[in-house]
């Protein structure tokens, strides 16, 4: 006897129940929403309060002091800005300075980290030694002494800018920073632009066609010329037939400092150089620990086929152990780029040491500038293991895992 | 810098109950038996802890000549060094009772932080400190020069408004304190150390060679410094700006720290008002009679004062100029207590 199929019993009622009370209930829910409107009040009572004690002691509040003007200068500026600005810009000039730094100093920490983690577990004992020592050394010794020894100790004995060193005739490094001739755009500087895209591009294409026949035939083919030539060539096509895409500005002392050029303050090389350093002894350690996560079989194995140590650790061991590594590198991440606000100690113009420091007394809104920057370093950290969380995702999907 | 995150926490969530805090700060500072006073982080002639840590300089006097007026006892005072760029925020949030700390009283400052300056304890300007070897003779020489500063000045702007105006450039950079800045000037970073001249001349004491320094003719700026109070509690607003006046007043009366006593016995009437052996002026301001003598035994008169820690008793013997009295060449002046 065929029984008629019975329809299912509905589920969106329990879907609907479990999405948002979890497993608590309607009840859960209701004292869920309750705490959350507590959260609210207490929240509303804070502001509310804050303002009216604040109004009545004649502290100004509000936003409208972004408009006003800064009136104050700011030794390392990337974007223009003259004391005539307002303090938004000041904010903005701040913003780039410390991204700046931040970025530098992550590509460095990144660099030397894995170099020295890797170093670490060479058998080769000289440099294993040295990586361990480095490691040992740098990250036991307070940052802000770091950067203080780099500013004052290193870059500080550096000469005059009268006595400076030159390089190459066209290069000065004193204690004034180093400054390098600028490069002035040009007509062809657009040309130029599209030329290289064009041969970035190009390589890429070649590249991935390459390890697709790799990986469908087997044939290695031979691409890195082609490259070479394509990234060479068609930016000097373009500089032989629409002209040079730069002028250069050289440098010249001119009374106290060099006019012309471009100037790389020491504050900026004295704070990237101790973040980075300082941050790649720890990286260097997540590297190590990630690596050996590794099964040693993986490079035995590598070494069974004929692959030299370095590539078995390039194509074998490193893929793998990123998977170990990605998140700590992350909060390594996130700590350099907080730690810069450690440049106020040197005078480096960071966000947190113009605006929330030169604004702050300034305008006394402590409390608005607070926020902002609390706000903007919280997103900065938020952005940063997004992507490194897309990144992490990628890699593990690579790897099948 | 984590004092003003700290400070700016406890605003925040004070805010609920702020209220009850405001204008009441005398009985607060009687009941604690302690004076919290602002000072600078060691400012040579100012205020700066000695070898044995005993805090003296013209603007530690003002806390002391507050604390034995209110107190009766000029010992009983809590020095709270603060920076520059963090002194306002200790004081809006309760933090100090009144800040003496070499600050220049400017119109938004007393109109948009919240605080009331009482007085001017030091007629300043802002000067720049240069090495002799540069050969410099004016700061209109000085373009394209390097310049270190303390963030949270006015000096800031005083030096962008300065070379702005005569159409020089130059190169700004701010440290967070004073030690860092001068720090970096002595490492030749910056060609020019800029700010008040007093400071300069205090801080020129720390360098490791003060005779290869000199500080340039010009005076760029205004910068009348005194103690500030918060805005909103009168009567504390009163004892601060009338301590200072009593430093004053007890100068143009000859009265000193030595011949207090004596001066004390006068029959003359205007030394009795201030004495309290004839009428209550003292009470008047929520103090004692003695209140007057309480300050002139604590740290003597303004002249004393300038004399022991800036003047010419001072490692600084920086001349009273501007500091002088009214009546005889310079403009301090204090209104009549009476």
């Amino acid at each position: 006897m065929a029984s008629a199929a019975r329809k299912p019993p509905s589920q969106l009622g329990i879907k609907l129940r479990r999405a948002l009370c979890g497993r608590a209930g309607w009840g859960g829910f209701a004292l869920q929403l309750l705490f959350l409107a507590v959260l609210f009040w207490v929240g509303y009572e804070i502001l509310a309060n804050a303002r009216a004690n604040l109004q009545s002691q004649r502290i100004a509040s509000g936003f409208g002091f972004l408009s006003q003007t800064a009136g104050f200068g700011v030794s390392q500026t990337l974007i223009p800005y003259a004391e005539t600005d307002t303090y938004m810009r000041v904010f903005v000039v701040g913003l780039v300075n410390t991204l700046v730094v931040a970025a530098v100093g992550i590509v460095f920490a990144t660099i030397i980290g894995f170099a020295v983690g890797i170093g670490r577990l060479s058998p080769n004992w000289l440099l294993a030694r040295i990586s361990g020592g480095y490691v040992e050394l740098v990250r036991n010794l307070p940052l802000l002494f770091q950067i203080l020894f780099w500013y004052l100790a290193v870059l500080g004995a550096l000469p005059g800018p009268r006595q400076s060193i030159s390089l190459f005739g066209d290069i000065f490094l004193s204690n004034r920073g180093l400054v390098i001739p600028k490069p002035i755009a040009q007509g062809g500087l657009t040309a130029f632009g599209v030329a290289v895209v064009i041969a970035i591009v190009a390589a890429l294409v070649l590249r991935s066609h390459s390890r697709r026949q790799l990986f469908r035939s087997g044939r290695l083919l031979t691409v890195w010329p082609y490259v070479i030539a394509l990234l060479i060539g068609l930016p000097l096509l373009s500089i032989l037939a629409f002209g040079a895409p730069f002028a250069v500005e050289l440098p010249q002392l001119k009374g106290f400092n060099f006019s012309g050029g471009m100037r790389i303050v020491p504050e900026f090389v004295a704070l990237a150089l101790a973040l980075s350093t300082y941050t790649a002894a720890f990286i260097a350690e997540n590297v190590r620990a990630g690596i050996q996560s590794v099964h040693k079989g993986q490079l035995e194995a590598g070494a069974s086929l004929g692959l030299s140590r370095g590539t078995a650790l390039r194509l074998i061991v490193v893929p793998q152990a990123m998977r170990v590594i990605l998140p700590p590198l992350t909060n390594q991440y996130l700590n350099l780029t907080k730690n810069s606000s450690l440049a106020v100690a040197i005078g480096y113009p960071d966000l947190f040491s113009v605006f929330a420091g030169t604004t702050l007394s300034q305008t006394g809104q402590a409390i608005e500038i607070i926020v902002i920057t609390m706000g903007v370093y919280l997103l900065i950290s938020l952005l940063t293991s997004a992507l490194m969380s897309l990144y992490s995702w990628r890699s593990s999907r690579s790897l099948g895992a | 810098m984590k004092r003003v995150f700290f400070v700016a926490s406890i605003a925040v969530a004070s805010g609920l109950w702020m209220q009850a805090a405001v204008a009441q700060t005398l009985k607060t500072v009687k009941d604690r038996g302690v004076l919290s006073c602002g000072v600078s982080q060691g400012l040579p002639g100012f205020s700066t802890p000695d070898d044995k840590g005993n805090w003296t300089g013209l603007d530690v006097d003002v806390c002391r000549a507050i604390a034995a007026a209110v107190l009766n006892d000029p010992t009983k005072v809590k020095f709270v060094p603060l920076s520059a760029k963090d002194r306002f925020t200790a004081l809006q949030s309760g933090e100090i009772d009144v800040l003496s700390r070499n600050t220049t009283w400017t119109l938004s400052r007393d109109t948009s932080l919240g605080v009331n300056f009482t007085g001017v304890t030091y007629y300043d300007g802002q000067g720049f400190l240069i090495r002799k070897s540069l050969k410099v003779n004016s700061a209109l020489e000085l373009n394209s020069a390097s310049i270190c500063v303390q963030t949270g000045t006015t000096n800031e702007q005083n030096v962008a408004d300065y070379f702005n105006g005569n159409h020089m450039k130059y190169e700004v950079i701010a440290f967070g304190t004073a030690d860092e800045t001068v720090k970096a000037y002595e490492s030749g970073r910056c060609d020019v150390f800029t700010s008040d001249i007093s400071q300069l001349y205090a801080e020129r004491l720390k360098l490791a060679n003060p005779a290869d320094h000199a500080v340039l003719p010009e005076v760029i700026s205004k910068e009348p410094l005194g103690p500030l109070v918060r805005h909103g509690d009168d009567q504390w607003f009163d004892i601060v700006k009338w301590t200072l006046f009593a430093m004053i007043n007890a100068e143009e009366l000859g009265v000193t720290q030595k011949n207090v006593d004596e001066m004390a016995k006068s029959t003359k009437p205007e030394l009795k008002r201030v004495f309290g052996t004839d009428g209550n002026l003292g009470e008047q301001l929520g103090l004692t009679k003695d209140w007057f003598s309480r300050i002139v035994k604590a740290v003597g008169n303004y002249g004393e004062s300038f004399d022991r820690n800036v003047g010419a008793g001072s490692k600084l013997g920086i001349a009273r100029g501007l500091n002088q009295l009214w009546n005889k060449g310079g403009i301090l002046y204090a209104p009549p207590i009476r």
